[in-house]
């Protein structure tokens, strides 16, 4: 069988006034294969999922799945794609099982399948005992779930996921991780959207990292751990307030400069490995600041983000213009120093 | 897990929509919103009595002044000038639920997952106008039987065509409100909206004065509103009283050209949003 990809994107660009939400994507999935598209808030993830589903026409570029043009043949596209946006689109004033034969009648399924794949999913989704509740009294665990059910319906070859655990407590979060696992096993194609690094590290056999509607880092989370170039040396401060201090300390270690990855945390590049700890905890001590860790570790693809943008992943720009904007120039600037 | 039987027709694998599709889709989304009515108890039970409340109340608190004027002492009650003129009041702010339901579905996503799937463009229009019109017939049914128990007395058969006029109407207006409710940013704005295009018409209507006590400019523009020939079309047919096809044609044209206007508009602004 011919290994042509199932999803093609080059060079996608969609403006809304101002902002550019994609500005030049590339990606690829294969057949059968998971495809995390990591970023911030902001990045553009929601609006290349929206143009990938013929919901958005792009400005310029170009998206196939399976072959089929997604702005010239919507129609064909429609019927290989599931979606399960951001928010879960169910219908808050129908029952669960009223939702799914909704959606598997919309898609011209015959309606003995209609039936038998409602129910089909409802016990997949451990949502049979709540089949005949209105949505609306369901927590946010059991929305997400119905949604991914629904998407379900015609046996996609391609879903779309967009940030499905956004919101979701970890017990909650490691059930649809479970379920995703099992959708791949049995063939299906997936994009999925997230902001959560693990997310991503554990589901995705590709990681595409998006910032401001550019790809700024492609690979498996394996190649990109290791492009940051090794180990790191993290600080937890016991106060917030002594961060900042902190991290003047720890870029005085070496050449790398450190940086803030939470409120009480702080990195820097493990330069010399061990030696490095020791000389960060020297240098913390010297300057009396209270830590309550102290680590030398693997990188994760928190450090990847950072290192690339030069700010961690989930931190939040106030606006367009606030955004460091050229995260390759911060990562060259570092890469310098430490030569 | 088992593979999936292969859809049989051509149409269904390549999402191609044929009039077949589009009906049942169509049928799909209309039994969704009627779903909605009913599974909202207080809404309906509210949204049936409000119109009942506005019909006795104007013919109690306002019938016995009115009848001194010439124009409705010709219909012998109050209650036969009024009736036939606010079935139109009620089918017209029915109609905005159309908006603010859209504007919902927009807000939470459900429009995007109707456009993911391979289902007629119009379905979902098609059928939040329909359920409208479904539920505008049920409530004027209400209307009427109210009247009847208080003494409105219209001509059987006329009252027949008053109704299919009025609710023909209420469906036409269905799809300006269609329009704004996939404008607005919320449902709240696709209230308040449709509510400041729909006051106006109401009130500066023949529904429940004759225009004739208006002051010049009003006048001119409640003879001209489509409001007040359909209420003026539908109380015609109901009592037999005045001039039928002057009031019926202008109706007709009224709802074939809002129509016009606003199915292609309203499809098109679902097509192409973002
Ligand atoms: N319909 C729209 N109108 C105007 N601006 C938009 C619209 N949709 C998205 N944007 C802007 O485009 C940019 C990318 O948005 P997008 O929703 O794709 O981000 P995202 O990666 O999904 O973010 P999040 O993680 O918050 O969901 C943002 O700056 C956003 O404000
Ligand atoms: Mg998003």
């Amino acid at each position: 069988m011919a290994d042509a990809p199932a999803v093609v994107v080059e060079n996608l660009e969609k403006a809304f006034g101002e902002t550019k939400a994609l500005d030049g994507i590339d990606l690829q999935i294969s057949e059968g294969t998971i495809l995390g598209l990591l970023g911030p808030n902001g990045a553009g993830k929601t609006t290349a999922v929206r143009v990938l589903a013929t919901l958005l026409h792009p400005d310029s570029g170009h998206a196939e799945i399976f072959g089929y043009d997604v702005v010239r043949q919507p129609a064909e596209v429609r019927t290989l794609i599931g979606l399960a946006g951001q928010n879960a689109a169910v219908d808050e004033l129908l029952t669960g099982r009223q939702n799914l034969r909704m959606v598997g009648r919309l898609y011209h399924m015959p309606a003995s399948e209609v039936r038998s794949r409602s129910e089909e999913l409802l016990e997949r989704f451990e949502l049979t005992d709540a089949a005949k509740r209105a949505v609306r009294t369901y927590s946010g665990g059991m929305r997400r779930r119905l949604d991914l059910a629904a998407s379900l319906l015609n046996r996609p070859r391609i879903l779309y996921l967009d940030e499905p655990t956004t919101g979701l407590d970890p017990r909650s979060r490691a059930d649809v991780w479970q379920m995703i696992r099992a959708l791949v096993h049995e063939g299906t194609t997936l994009l999925l959207t997230t902001q959560y690094l693990e997310e991503a590290d554990r589901l995705a056999d590709q990681i595409s990292v998006i910032d401001n509607g550019k790809v700024i880092a492609e690979g498996t989370a394996d190649e990109l751990k290791s492009s940051t170039g090794g180990q790191v040396v993290e600080v937890r401060v016991t106060r917030a307030a002594d961060l900042d201090r902190a991290v003047a300390v720890l870029s005085s270690i070496g050449d790398a400069e450190a940086a803030r990855t939470d409120d009480q945390v702080a990195t820097v590049a493990a330069e010399r490995g061990v030696a490095s700890v020791a000389d960060a905890a020297e240098a913390l001590r010297r300057e009396q600041l209270d830590v309550t860790d102290l680590a030398l570790r693997r990188p994760t693809l928190d450090d990847v983000f950072l290192d690339i943008t030069g700010r961690v992943a989930d931190e939040t720009p106030s606006s367009n213009g606030d955004r460091p904007s050229g995260g390759r120039g911060r990562r060259g600037e570092r890469r310098k120093a430490r030569q | 897990m088992t593979t999936a039987t292969a859809p049989t027709a051509d149409a269904v694998r390549t999402g191609q929509i044929t009039l077949g599709t589009a009906l049942s889709d169509a049928a799909t989304i209309t039994r969704r919103y009627l779903t909605h009515i009913l599974r909202q108890p207080r809404l309906l039970i509210f949204s049936t009595i409000q119109p009942v409340m506005f019909v006795l109340l104007f013919v109690y608190v306002f019938g016995g002044a009115l009848l001194n004027s010439p124009a409705i002492q010709q219909y012998g009650s109050y209650k036969d000038f009024l009736l036939p003129g606010i079935f139109v009041q009620t089918v017209a702010f029915g109609a905005t639920q159309t908006a603010i339901a859209l504007a919902e579905d927009l807000n939470k996503g459900v429009i995007d997952r109707f456009r993911s799937l391979p289902m007629a463009r119009s379905a979902v229009l098609v059928g939040r106008t329909v359920a409208d019109l479904v539920r505008g017939f049920a409530v004027v049914v209400i209307m009427t039987v109210v009247g009847l128990i208080i003494g409105f007395r219209p001509q059987a058969l006329g009252l027949l065509g008053a109704i299919a006029i009025v609710v023909a109407f209420g469906f036409a207006m269905s799809w300006i409100y269609a329009v704004v409710g996939l404008s607005a940013p919320n449902s709240e704005t696709a209230q308040a909206a449709s509510f400041v295009v729909t006051f106006p018409l109401v009130f500066a209507s023949a529904v429940f004065i004759p225009p004739t006590t208006m002051p010049d400019w009003l006048r001119v523009f409640a003879e001209h509103n489509p409001i007040t020939h359909v209420a003026e079309a539908s109380r015609a047919l109901a009592t037999g009283i005045g001039d039928v096809t002057g009031p019926l044609l202008w109706s007709l044209a009224w709802i074939a050209g809002l129509l016009l206007v606003f199915v292609p508009l309203a499809v098109n602004r679902y097509r192409k949003m973002s």
